[in-house]
Formats: structure tokens, C-alpha cells, sequence
């Protein structure tokens, strides 16, 4: 049975009606259209669809989207202001963190959450941070420049 | 994958959801990295999961001789607090777990009641002689972790149990503790896992991922390992996960003596 709910994301108060069962990528991308958190393994393995939650990087294939009424969700489309890049999207071009892109979201949003806590990080914490997020392409090197690089840049 | 068809509430209070959590097949929810995934497969299907993750449940506190970690803290929250000396296994093992999206939602509450043989706090917890608080309609009541697990994914917790605490009692001065395990690569659970607690005079070690639920070693460790009862599957024979059991519990206690004054 579909209740109404009210998501703030990407800084906007968005009502939608969803069932209580409903996960939050599926309200994301079906009820939202915000298609930038991806389903890889719907297993709660691959990151694909990792999404920031109060700044927290989570997986929103094992959220409840009724979990997370009225706290701050940050999908890829919202976390540069006005059509922008953030400098993680910036660094992950400069230095080929990405391939064929499923991944990159995910990856980008871990990335920020590392970044929030330890702005320089060493490449040991880099890899540690991105246990949770399968990449198939890169063989992640490309992936951890890219952050090292903001992290050095900051 | 899609979860069966539930309905959702959100707890107030901790009496609040106790009378929710008295409807038939009503679940509790904290940080749903356990109950989700086995939503989807639809191995659990409750009726209505109880959402206590806005309780005030959490947060790291000593007093009274021992240390109250609320259920609801999570596993990031847990590997930043500071804990008293003794206790360095607790964050060395919380940092070690799942994944960074899953350290910011999984809770040490939802993870102990979840009885995964393979999980690796509880084998901290019982090599620390941790202990849960309990609330239920009939009142409060304290438990031994050890009388809490039975079996996997068993506990001796009725439905209208919710756990409100989980205390461990602070080390004698000059111990170290301290947590091993060999992961599998892909799922990150262990295939053996060992905790260990050095104090002056005396040593515990518990293991996790070999047996039915995590336990205490009794007497010499090597000889206890050789005598208990170990499971094999297709990721670990039976005597490859023994032979496990002895590195994981060798390098647990020598990083706890070495982290010891005793």
C-alpha cells in the first residue's frame, strides 16, 4: 500500500508515494529520476549505488527510503552546485579514475565522505575507505590518484 | 531485489516499541545492514519493522566500572570513541568490518541480536565478558552475551526483548586486548577470527566463524582448538579452518600481551 513521504535531497523537499517496503535507490531512481545511483549487485556488495546520507556515505539498496525521511540525502546529480564538477569528479578525469563509469558514482561518493573526515588521506587509508565499492575497469590505481589528488590538493 | 510486502513504524521511545514489537512477525530495524539484505531474499518477511534508529540509544560512555556502548552506536561511531585502556580489540574490530558504507549504518546491537556465527564483535564482547541490558514488557533484566547466543542466527531474546545497553566491564589496569581474523576476500565475514584479553595472570581468548556461535576458549588455547567442535564448508575444510583458528588466536594474543603492562 503506498503512503505519501517526504524526502529532502540534493537540498530539495521532494513528496512522493511510496510502499513501506520500498528501498531507497529504487525511490531515487524510480520515483525521483535520479538515475546517478546505480544497481550493480542489489546485494549490498558493489557501491554502485552509494548515496550520502547526512554526509555519510551509505548503500541505498539496504536503506528503507521511510528510514531516511527528512535528513539530508546527496545523490552524484546534487553533490556539485548548479551543473558543475566538484573537485572529485574533476580529479577523477585528470587521472583516469574511471573507464566504462557504472561504478564512478559510488565511488566518488565514498570518496567525498573519506575526504570529510581525513582531507589528506594516505593511499592506505584511500583503499581501505573503498573496500565497499567494486570497480571491474580501473583496476582502482587510476581511482586512488584521483583522490589522493584532492586530498593533496586541499 | 525487492523486500516482501511490510509495513513500517517508527519507535518514539523504547515503550513505544516494545508495544509495536507485540504484533505478530514484528521485527526491529536499527541499522538494517543485517535485516535488509535478508529482507530482499526473503528469508525474513515481518509484518512490520519497528524502526528504532531515532532512539537515544547510542553513544560510548564509562561509569561504574565498566563501559555502556548504546546498541544503536554504529560501527564508524564505535571505531572513533575513545575507550579506556583494555579495550583496543573494540575498535580494532569495529574498523575491520563490512565496508565504510556499511561501518556508518550497522549498529553493535542489530549485529550481536543478528547471531551471525561468522560476525566479529561478539567474539571481542565474550572474550571482554560483555554483557546485554534487556528491556521487555515484564521489566529489565541483565544477560550474559554467552547465554544471549545459541546457535546461528539464534538467540535466547523473546520478540518483545529490545537490547538497551551493552556493557563491558573495564579491564584491570595494565591489560591489552586485541582482534584477529582471516576475512574471505569477497564477503568480508571471517573465516576464523580470534579476540584475546591479556591481564595480569590470565589470558582469554574467544573465536568466531569456526563453530555454531562464537565462544570462549577454556584452558590452554592450542589444546582447546584441538578439541572443539569445527565446522567445514566449501569456502574452509574443517581442518583448514582449525588449523586458522590457532594463527588468528596465536596473533590475537600477541598483539593483547604486547599491548599489556602484565
Amino acid at each position: 500500500m503506498s503512503r505519501a513521504l517526504q524526502l529532502v535531497v540534493n537540498g530539495e523537499t521532494r513528496s512522493l508515494e511510496i510502499d513501506d517496503r520500498t528501498l531507497l535507490v529504487h525511490a531515487l531512481r524510480d520515483e525521483l529520476g535520479l538515475t546517478g545511483a546505480h544497481i550493480g549487485c542489489d546485494t549490498s556488495q558493489c557501491g554502485a549505488c552509494t548515496v550520502l546520507l547526512d554526509g555519510r556515505a551509505v548503500k541505498s539498496c539496504t536503506v528503507l527510503a521511510r528510514q531516511v525521511e527528512d535528513r539530508e540525502i546527496t545523490t552524484i546529480e546534487g553533490l556539485a552546485p548548479d551543473g558543475g564538477m566538484h573537485p572529485l569528479q574533476k580529479a577523477f578525469v585528470e587521472h583516469h579514475g574511471l573507464q566504462c563509469g557504472f561504478c564512478t558514482p559510488g565511488v566518488i561518493l565514498t570518496a567525498a565522505d573519506l575526504l570529510s573526515r581525513d582531507d589528506a588521506p594516505s593511499d592506505e587509508a584511500i583503499r581501505h575507505a573503498l573496500r565497499g565499492n567494486l570497480c571491474r575497469c580501473t583496476g582502482y590505481q587510476g581511482i586512488v590518484e584521483s583522490i589522493r589528488a584532492v586530498g593533496a590538493a586541499s | 531485489m525487492i523486500p516482501a510486502a511490510t509495513r513500517y513504524a517508527r519507535a518514539t521511545d523504547v515503550d513505544h516499541a516494545l508495544e509495536l514489537l507485540g504484533g505478530p512477525d514484528a521485527k526491529v530495524i536499527a541499522g538494517g545492514q543485517s535485516l535488509i539484505p535478508v529482507m530482499k531474499l526473503r528469508i525474513a518477511r515481518p509484518s512490520l519493522v519497528v524502526d528504532i534508529s531515532r532512539l537515544e540509544l547510542r553513544g560510548v560512555e564509562e561509569r561504574g566500572g565498566a563501559v555502556h556502548i548504546g546498541p544503536l552506536t554504529t560501527w564508524a561511531e564505535l571505531a572513533d570513541a575513545a575507550l579506556p585502556a583494555g579495550l583496543e580489540a573494540i575498535s580494532e574490530c569495529a574498523r575491520g568490518i563490512g565496508d565504510l558504507q556499511v561501518r556508518n549504518l550497522g549498529t553493535i546491537g542489530g549485529s550481536v541480536v543478528h547471531a551471525d556465527p561468522a560476525s566479529d564483535m561478539p567474539a571481542v564482547l565474550l572474550a571482554l565478558g560483555g554483557r546485554l541490558a534487556i528491556r521487555s514488557p515484564e521489566g529489565m533484566r541483565d544477560i550474559s552475551l554467552s547465554e544471549v547466543l545459541l546457535g546461528p542466527f539464534t538467540t535466547s531474546l523473546g520478540p518483545q526483548d529490545l537490547v538497551t545497553d551493552v556493557v563491558v566491564p573495564t579491564p584491570a589496569a595494565g591489560s591489552g586486548s586485541a582482534y584477529a581474523s582471516v576475512e574471505h576476500p569477497a564477503s568480508g565475514f571471517a573465516l576464523a577470527g580470534a579476540a584475546a584479553l591479556a591481564a595480569s595472570g590470565a589470558e582469554t581468548v574467544a573465536l568466531t566463524g569456526v563453530g555454531a556461535t562464537p565462544f570462549v576458549l577454556q584452558g590452554d588455547p592450542r589444546a582447546a582448538i584441538a578439541a572443539a567442535e569445527i565446522f567445514g564448508d566449501r569456502f574452509a575444510s574443517e581442518e583448514y579452518r582449525r588449523g586458522l583458528a590457532v594463527v588468528v588466536a596465536e596473533r590475537a594474543l600477541i598483539s593483547a600481551r604486547a599491548r599489556s603492562r602484565a
